[in-house]
């Protein structure tokens, strides 16, 4: 009871080794008293690693992040990406400064997305800076910062045995939400899977359970594409990914793979269009 | 016996002062100030013949409190005492290690370890030396290989690892029921399905009658769920037809009327579940679940703001899916 797996704590320094950052190799020992300053510094750094030499310039109208302020359970914090759905969106990354993979997700639009709202948990490890990056159509890069509270979700342990929370994986389940005609349609995607961070412990074993998490995820309407995902180990368990797109009356499909060379294929017909 | 008469008292910078200590640097322990919460003053009630509890404090784990927040206690039998549960951490079953001798000669037999939790499982430590055996669920060894070290070095954030103890693991476990004897009182004790946690072990004394439900029943501490919503609420019928009348809760009173209890708890899991089952339906999503659903229940229990969301999380998981 008192602090159970994922809950806010203390910021806890963790010695782990960790070889899983598919995207971006850095880890650092970050701390909850860090100054701004540090932190500002640390995602220069980070920036730099992802982007490279390309300017990011500042942004509140096209890309605004949504995370509570300190996280219930850190091992699925909420996040909602806000952004113009007018087409000049091409991608948005999420980047979890203080992971020990710090690059979370890039989504890459499709023709048939509608990126005005995406919602995905995460896990947060550390209190953190959380940036989403926008690429504009033009190619240019824009940024929006949040702050969150929360630790020890990358580690915590999932409350079964491994060979529990891989049950079903790949199973796959869309949801649909009401809709009027030509309007984008609002879907809810939950994926079974554990995606094991690699830093979730066995003590009898002493070992740590692999990393095995999404790593790439497609989603279209038709032929036309809504998105791309690209994962890592912080997009939390059972993954749930709230998204728009534009119907064409055919059916979603969806393609999801693994680090492990898992790979699932799921087919949904979303509702008729009503007037 | 070398019963260790540290209390989990606890001072600046979070490291407790060893009886040793303490006496070389010219101190007595009585006279120090006692932080806001001392343990001294605890003291455990005798709940029925021979049964002891202590009443945890309605908090949670802090530097000060040892996580002393469980109900823990012990039965004194004819051949051995079996404690119950042990404590929230090395400091707090060493406090109660204290107080199990300095009431009988007779030897610590068993210690019941009743699910993976920190503030019930990390005073076990202080008992590693009575050579007892250490009950638990069939479930726990896995629950402990999977999350003991998590919670330890959290613990030891808080407490610092002298105060905090080791992972002890279970040397004799329940898979669905088992009977130990103390020679003028029988324990029966049932490994539940997943609940409160996967781990939960239920035990009648058939002493006093008292059921001894573990974290399968809060009073007046809101309830934390880590286990099954829908597991327990069956479980809650299982403990019902058990058939007892009076209970040691793991957090709450030292000791309660079963079935009003039971009508509490099963309020507030009934609102959880149908809260978070109409907000899923509605496509209301977890972050706005987590501020609307079981709000009526608020005024009901203690520590609702810290752990009302973070039950809703752990239900809408369970129930998306369905």
């Amino acid at each position: 009871m008192t602090f159970r797996i994922g809950q806010t704590l203390s910021s806890l320094a963790l010695g782990l080794a960790v070889a899983t950052t598919a995207l971006t190799p850095v880890a650092w020992a970050a701390g909850a008293s860090d100054t701004d300053q540090e932190r500002a510094a640390r995602w220069q750094e980070i920036a730099k690693s992802i982007f490279g030499d390309r300017q990011i310039a500042q942004t509140d109208s096209l890309v605004k992040i949504d995370a509570p302020a300190r996280a219930l359970d850190a091992a699925l914090v909420p996040i909602t990406l806000t952004m113009p759905n007018d087409g000049q969106i091409k991608a948005v990354s999420l980047i979890i400064d203080d992971n020990p993979a710090p690059y979370a997700a890039k989504f890459e639009f499709g023709p048939a997305a509608d990126p005005a709202e995406l919602k995905l948990r995460v896990r947060v490890n550390n209190y953190t800076d959380m940036h989403a990056v926008v690429e504009t159509q033009d190619g240019k890069l824009y940024e929006a910062k949040q702050f969150v509270k929360a630790s020890g979700g990358c580690s915590a342990p999932m409350g079964m045995s491994d060979e529990e929370a891989m049950k079903g994986m790949g199973d796959m389940r869309m949801k649909f939400a009401e809709t009027g005609a030509g309007k984008p349609v609002e879907a809810t995607l939950m994926v079974r899977h554990p995606n094991f961070s690699g830093m979730q412990m066995n003590q009898v074993s002493r070992e740590y359970t692999p990393a095995r998490y999404i790593d790439k995820l497609t989603v279209s309407a038709g032929d036309q594409k809504v998105f791309t995902l690209t994962g890592d180990i912080s997009i939390a368990s059972n993954p749930v990914i709230n998204f728009a797109f534009k119907p064409d009356g055919k059916p979603i499909q969806v393609a999801a793979s693994d680090n492990q060379g898992g790979h699932w294929q799921h087919s949904f017909n979303p509702p008729a269009p009503t007037n | 016996m070398t019963a260790p008469a540290v209390h989990p008292r606890a001072f600046p910078g979070g490291r407790a002062l060893s009886r040793r200590s303490a006496l070389f640097g010219g101190l007595c322990l009585c006279c120090l100030p006692t932080l806001g919460r001392a343990a001294e003053s605890f003291t455990m009630a005798e709940v029925g013949p021979g049964i002891f509890v202590r009443k945890g404090l309605i908090a949670d784990a802090t530097p000060e409190n040892a996580d002393a927040i469980a109900n823990i206690g012990f039965i004194v039998g004819q051949n051995g005492v079996l404690v119950t549960e042990s404590g929230g951490s090395l400091a707090d079953g060493q406090w109660l290690r204290a107080e199990i001798v300095e009431r009988t000669q007779k030897p610590i037999t068993h210690v019941v370890l009743t699910h993976v939790h920190p503030d019930h499982v990390f005073g076990a430590g202080a008992f590693v030396q009575d050579k007892p055996v250490f009950i638990g669920h069939a479930k726990l060894t896995e629950a402990l290989s999977a999350r003991g070290e998590f919670y330890r070095k959290r613990l030891i954030d808080l407490l610092g690892e002298d105060r905090t103890g080791p992972v002890v693991y279970p040397t004799m476990t329940v898979a669905d029921t088992a009977e130990i004897d103390l020679g003028d009182r029988r324990l029966t004790f049932t490994a539940h399905g997943p609940a409160h946690t996967t781990s939960d072990l239920s035990m009648i004394d058939s002493g006093s009658g008292l059921l001894f439900p573990a974290d399968l029943l809060f009073v007046n501490r809101i309830p934390s769920l880590d286990g099954s919503l829908k597991g327990w609420l069956t479980e809650v019928e299982r403990l019902k037809a058990m058939g007892p009348t009076r209970a040691v809760p793991g957090h709450g009173p030292v000791v309660v009327d079963l079935a009003p209890a039971l009508a509490d708890l099963t309020g507030y899991l009934t609102t959880l579940r149908d809260g978070t089952r109409a907000a899923i339906a509605k496509d209301v999503s977890i972050e706005k679940a987590v501020d609307t659903v079981a709000r009526d229940q608020r005024d009901k229990w203690a520590l609702f703001d810290t752990y009302n969301g973070r039950n809703v999380t752990v239900a809408y998981q369970e129930l998306e899916w369905e």
